[in-house]
């Protein structure tokens, strides 16, 4: 009885790290490590970085680093393209399949190097560490159920739902297959 | 008016000691801060006065010689003359506060009334806050003599100062102790505050209102020049940024527009062109950079772009990796902005 | 229970056997379940009032990590998020965990035993009160150890509380934890109201109920008043952040301000909440030391009440800064410098009873002395934050800081270490250490005039709050070493106050009855007293009951022996109006708290958990108004 409420509360405290945890500073060689993904031949899917694994996936369970993406989400004005419900030059995210992948190695390398018909490279522009915050943050808009750690609104006028108000992945159309 | 300068004498051994950027209220360099700093010794000394007549009573009543006519075993022994007077006394004294506090009310509006009192066109400065640092525009009739700085108000001695304030974010409050009261910026409101600065000098501000992780490293410094000297400043800020003046600088000058801090800060006359931070046209000019956490000078501006989260944690620059030959680029070429 | 004859009534038989019957009708079981089930307001009330302690030394931790960091410029200690952790938990823990919950604790233990019955009105509500706070205090403690902590101030001000600013649960951690001890709180109120109105000993009528009864009636209607403005507060900005609402939105028609308005509607009440029932402690107390009833009785009552309804028109004066209309802003000047005249009668009653009194130096009177003079000093700096120009300059400084430290501590906290030394012998049996009591008492009361009075001078210097560093080119290095040294003092004042506290439970001289020979009911029973409070209902002549009849007190029989019963006055008078009966023990309040905790923690993280944890707070409910057919059930 006691050795499981000791478990429950061990397995809680991880969770709660993860999630909670606000890493103000990455020191710089993890940040040069988590550029290292390896994608595979045709660029959409591949293997993240070892480090990336090794964290544990900061970037998509963890609220801060979300709230960051989102944050940079409107800063660099990624809504300009990828405006809710689309009709701007480039796809609307609000669904579940995206053309270049949407694994994060595939949304890394698209967002770091650019894609044809538009998408341009955000190397010089953004660090590594904010490419993956992105990451993270994009893959909670489109078919991702919301999770716990998901932002939610913005103080501006709203065009969708937030994030954490996200679709369950079961009431989107199942995609075409390749 | 001689009250007044007693008191401003009392305090002022409190005060910072007048030196370059004291921030505190005690040292007024204007005449809001200094109505203000009359008013605080005012309210000092006459609560100072109650507070002192309360202890001793208080103190008079626990060690006065009891009369013997007393007996202590007997604590519901009464003596009814005694209670009325007792009674009286106490109304005397609930009386005494009710004109004191109607006093202090007065005054206080009194000085409300004094700081509302503007003389003079005002210049008009727009302050916005953003986590964690100030936007600082100063207006003009003519648009295109509109000045954008950041994390320093420049004004001119003598003249009013109205702060247009709003927030981009989160609610900031905008306080500089010794010339003025605080005034909050709040995000879907718009407030202002003015003041004039008397006597040319360097003042300390600070955010006042809690803003997030940095809060504490959300500081300004108000400038105040004599006003030819502030008009030829602002005619300066109006210049597109210095061109570089060897080739460090102009190596600097290609890895600010090429790397990543294009794409959030502006150098006029080059091609950074960023809004989502500071304007670093005359970045060298200011006193202080990252809202007053360093001062300026070459060697903190590249101690500043090399760790940024390292200095002030938790702030929206991030760390851009950069060569020890890139730093030292940039860094020169920050130092040159002047 | 065969053995008792049906309505057995204490006319009937001697006092032996009442004494036997009574402790067998009233007694709390033995074992884990029955310490779940008690409904004793006693038993009760001493977990309330050590569980706040508790949460007082966790908060007071939190205070010395604030000044260690702040110690020196620069300093290295915590990082900017852990400071922002830290001072928003020592904030809200020590408001809404220890303070407001102290004083009603205290209240839970010591009303009814003033009032002369035998348990606290509603008292199965009392039990869930207790759980509900407990489960909120855990909440917030918990998401603390796993860095959850909130960070966003205890007034937890949108949008940086807000959903795009406050990314994670920390923020609502926080909100949720108000729900679960403003419930706790509502609950404790309507429980003082009802025993205070319905429940007082015959003859008690409204001018002889005990000063410390009528602060804690003022305190509960403020109570039922503020708490439900922070309740719509924050669940609005739950709904905000978790749903999507938009009631703090400047850009869909919200409002920032509406925030700060609600907060403070509750927040500016909740100092009174907190500072009128230590006004009530005082005016208890005094007599004991003075040996004089109290001056003024018609006067102290009369100021609570108007502090009690002037307390809901001062809350503007928080927000002098937000750019308000100024006619508006000079309203609340007035208004906020007029509660001075009402603190003052009650100061100037007390002199009153001082100078006509036979001082006894003992450690709680040593406490009201220390109230005097810190308390007194508050409300100076209190008139002074009260002009709106004059705040421009120290609002959110140390000045500040140092302002409602003096007032809640000085106002607040010594009297009710004051309260804990004068009452520990009732509760525990024991005295507390009179030759501790007086270090403890001089080394808090010294430590905290050096650790805060020179916050008024930083504050004047420019030293904002909640700042987690400052400058090494500030002038304000030597004088934030000064207060953290300070700070150390008061710690050892209070960890000896804790040592003896502990210590004394054990090994204390027996206290008898009426240690300090105080005139008030809570004394005409055994110390601690038994589970019934009073073999009979005591009968009251007049405002110092114990004094006016030093043999034997008066009291009124005929109450039934085989069930729990208690007398219903009348509100003003109280006149016997009739028999009736008090709930017995049950482990439902228990499940209705937990189901109650987890339909609210749940809903920190999605709305379904209130659809889908209403159910089984519905049993829990249920269950516990179903209809049994036991005696208590008996009209």
């Amino acid at each position: 009885m006691k050795r499981r409420a000791a478990l429950v509360m061990a397995v809680a405290m991880l969770v709660g790290c993860q999630r909670e945890q606000r890493d103000l500073r990455l020191d710089p060689p993890v940040a040069a490590a988590l550029d290292q993904v390896a994608p595979t031949a045709n660029g959409i899917g591949g293997a993240p970085p070892d480090v990336y694994v090794a964290l544990g996936g900061p970037y998509e369970s963890n609220a801060y680093n979300l709230g960051e993406g989102k944050r940079l989400y409107t800063w660099f004005n990624c809504k300009g393209c990828h405006a809710d419900g689309g009709g701007a030059s480039g796809p609307a995210l609000m669904d579940g399949w995206w053309r270049y992948g949407a694994d994060p190695v595939s949304l890394f390398v698209s967002l770091r190097d650019g894609r044809p018909n538009g998408m341009p490279a955000y190397r010089d522009k953004l660090t590594t560490e904010q490419i993956w915050q992105l990451v993270g943050y994009v893959q909670t808009i489109g078919m991702a159920s919301a999770t716990t750690a998901a932002p939610s609104r913005n103080d501006e006028m709203q065009s969708r739902p937030a994030e954490n108000r996200a679709p369950a992945a079961a009431d989107l159309p199942t995609p075409p297959s390749r | 008016m001689r009250l007044r300068h007693l008191i401003v004498s009392v305090l002022l051994p409190l005060a910072a000691g007048g030196c370059a950027g004291s921030q505190s209220a005690l040292d007024p360099q204007g005449p809001n801060a200094a109505s203000l700093a009359w008013l605080i010794g005012a309210f000092t000394i006459v609560c100072g006065i109650v507070w002192l007549l309360v202890m001793i009573v208080v103190g008079v009543a626990l060690l006065r010689r009891r009369g013997a006519a007393e007996p202590a075993d007997t604590p519901l022994a009464e003596d009814p003359g005694r209670e009325r007077r007792k009674g009286a006394v106490v109304l005397a004294a609930v009386l005494a506060t009710v004109v004191i506090v109607t006093g202090l009310t007065v005054i206080s509006y009194l000085a409300t009334h004094s700081l509302t009192a503007a003389s003079g066109e005002p210049l008009v400065v727009r302050l916005r806050g953003y986590q964690w640092w100030w936007e600082v525009t100063y207006t003009s009739p003519s648009p295109d003599r509109f000045v954008t700085s950041a994390n320093e108000i420049r004004v001119p001695v003598g003249r009013p100062v109205r702060l247009e304030l709003s927030a981009a974010d989160v609610i900031h409050s905008f306080w500089v102790p010794s010339l003025a009261g605080k005034q909050d910026l709040i995000p879907g409101r718009d407030n202002q505050l003015t003041f004039t600065a008397e006597r040319p000098g360097i003042y300390r501000a600070q955010c006042a209102e809690f803003c997030g992780v940095q809060h504490a490293r959300m500081a300004l410094v108000v400038v105040a020049l004599p006003p030819d000297e502030f008009a030829a400043w602002l005619d300066g800020q109006l210049r597109d940024a210095a061109t570089p003046a060897n080739e460090e600088e102009a190596a600097g000058r290609e890895v600010a527009s090429g790397k990543a801090c294009a794409a959030c800060h502006t150098i006029r006359g080059t091609p950074a062109a960023g809004t989502l931070g500071p304007d670093l046209t005359h970045v060298a000019s200011r006193q202080t950079i990252a809202a007053g956490t360093l001062p300026t000078t070459r060697g903190s501006l590249a101690a500043w772009i090399a760790d940024p989260q390292g200095v002030k944690p938790g702030n929206k620059m991030p760390m851009v990796p950069l060569s020890a030959d890139e730093l030292r680029a940039v860094s020169a070429y920050m130092a040159s902005l002047k | 229970m065969t053995g008792i004859p049906h309505d057995l009534r204490d006319t009937e038989v001697d006092r032996d056997t009442v004494e036997r019957r009574l402790a067998e009708t009233w007694r709390t079981r033995r074992g884990f379940w029955g310490a779940i089930a008690t409904v004793d307001h006693k038993i009760i009330g001493r977990r309330y009032i050590v569980t706040a302690f508790v949460f007082l030394l966790l908060g007071g931790v939190l205070g010395l990590l604030m000044r260690w960091q702040l110690a020196t410029p620069e300093g290295r200690a915590l990082g900017p998020d852990l400071y922002n952790q830290v001072f928003t938990m020592h904030g809200a823990n020590m408001m809404f965990l220890f303070a407001v919950p102290v004083m009603e604790a205290m209240a839970v233990y010591l009303v009814p035993l003033m009032v002369g019955t035998r348990n606290i009105a509603f008292p199965r509500l009392n039990a869930f009160s207790y759980w509900i706070y407990l489960a909120g205090g855990l909440l917030l403690w918990v998401a603390f150890a796993l860095d959850m902590g909130p960070d966003i101030g205890w007034f937890g001000y949108v949008p940086l509380s807000g959903p795009q600013y406050a990314p994670g649960k920390r923020a609502d951690i926080w909100a949720q934890m108000i729900t679960f001890t403003e419930i706790a709180a509502l609950a404790v109120a309507v429980e003082i109201v009802v025993t205070v109105f319905k429940q007082r000993a015959p003859g008690m009528t409204l001018d002889r109920i005990p000063l410390f009864v009528w602060a804690m009636l003022v305190t509960s209607f403020i109570v039922m008043l503020a708490m439900p403005a922070i309740m719509v507060g924050s669940t609005s900005l739950i709904l905000d952040r978790l749903v999507g609402t938009h009631f703090f939105n400047p850009a869909e028609g919200g409002d920032v301000l509406l925030w700060q308005h609600l907060f403070w509607f509750f927040g500016h009440p909740e100092v009174y909440i907190i500072f009128l029932p230590a006004t009530g402690m005082i005016s208890s107390m005094l007599p004991a030391f003075v040996r004089r009833p109290v001056f003024g009785y018609l006067a102290l009552v009369l100021s609570m009440v108007t502090i009690g309804i002037l307390s809901f028109g001062l809350w503007v004066h928080h927000m002098f800064t937000t750019g308000l209309p100024r006619l508006g802003e000079s309203f609340f000047t007035a208004s906020s410098m007029a509660i001075a005249v009402p603190a003052g009668v009650q100061i100037f009653c007390w002199i009153a009873t001082l100078w006509d009194g036979r001082p006894v130096f003992r450690t709680p009177f040593l406490f009201i002395l220390a109230f005097f003079f810190t308390f007194v000093l508050g409300g100076m700096t209190g008139v002074m934050v009260a002009s709106v120009p004059l705040d421009t300059q120290v609002h959110d400084t140390y000045f500040v800081v140092a302002h409602f430290h003096y007032v809640l501590i000085g106002g607040a906290v010594f009297p009710l270490l004051g309260a804990v030394y004068y009452w520990y012998p009732k509760i525990v049996g024991r005295m507390m250490s009179e030759r501790l009591g007086r270090w403890v008492a001089g080394l808090i009361f010294v430590g905290f005039n050096l650790a805060f009075f020179p916050m008024h001078i930083l504050g004047l210097q420019g030293m904002p709050r909640r700042v987690y560093t400052y400058q090494a080119d500030l002038p304000w290095g030597p004088l934030n070493m000064f207060v953290s040294l300070s700070s150390l003092m008061l710690a050892a004042g209070f960890l000896l106050f804790f040592i003896d506290a502990v210590r004394s439970a054990r090994s204390g001289p027996p206290a008898g009855d009426n240690p300090w020979d105080s005139p008030s009911l809570e004394w005409a029973t055994t110390s601690p007293p038994p589970p019934y409070n009073f073999a009979r209902i005591p009968v009251v002549t007049g405002p110092s009951p114990l004094w006016e009849n030093r043999d034997e007190l008066p009291v009124a029989s005929g109450l039934r022996l085989d069930r729990r019963e208690i007398v219903i006055t009348s509100v003003a008078d109280a006149v016997p109006e009739a028999r009736e009966s008090s709930p017995r023990d049950s482990l439902w309040p228990f499940w209705a708290a937990l189901t109650t905790s987890v339909l609210l923690i749940g809903s920190i993280f999605s709305p379904w958990a209130v659809v889908w944890g209403s159910i089984p707070v519905a049993i829990a409910l249920i269950g516990w108004f179903w209809p049994k057919g036991t005696p208590e059930d008996e009209a």
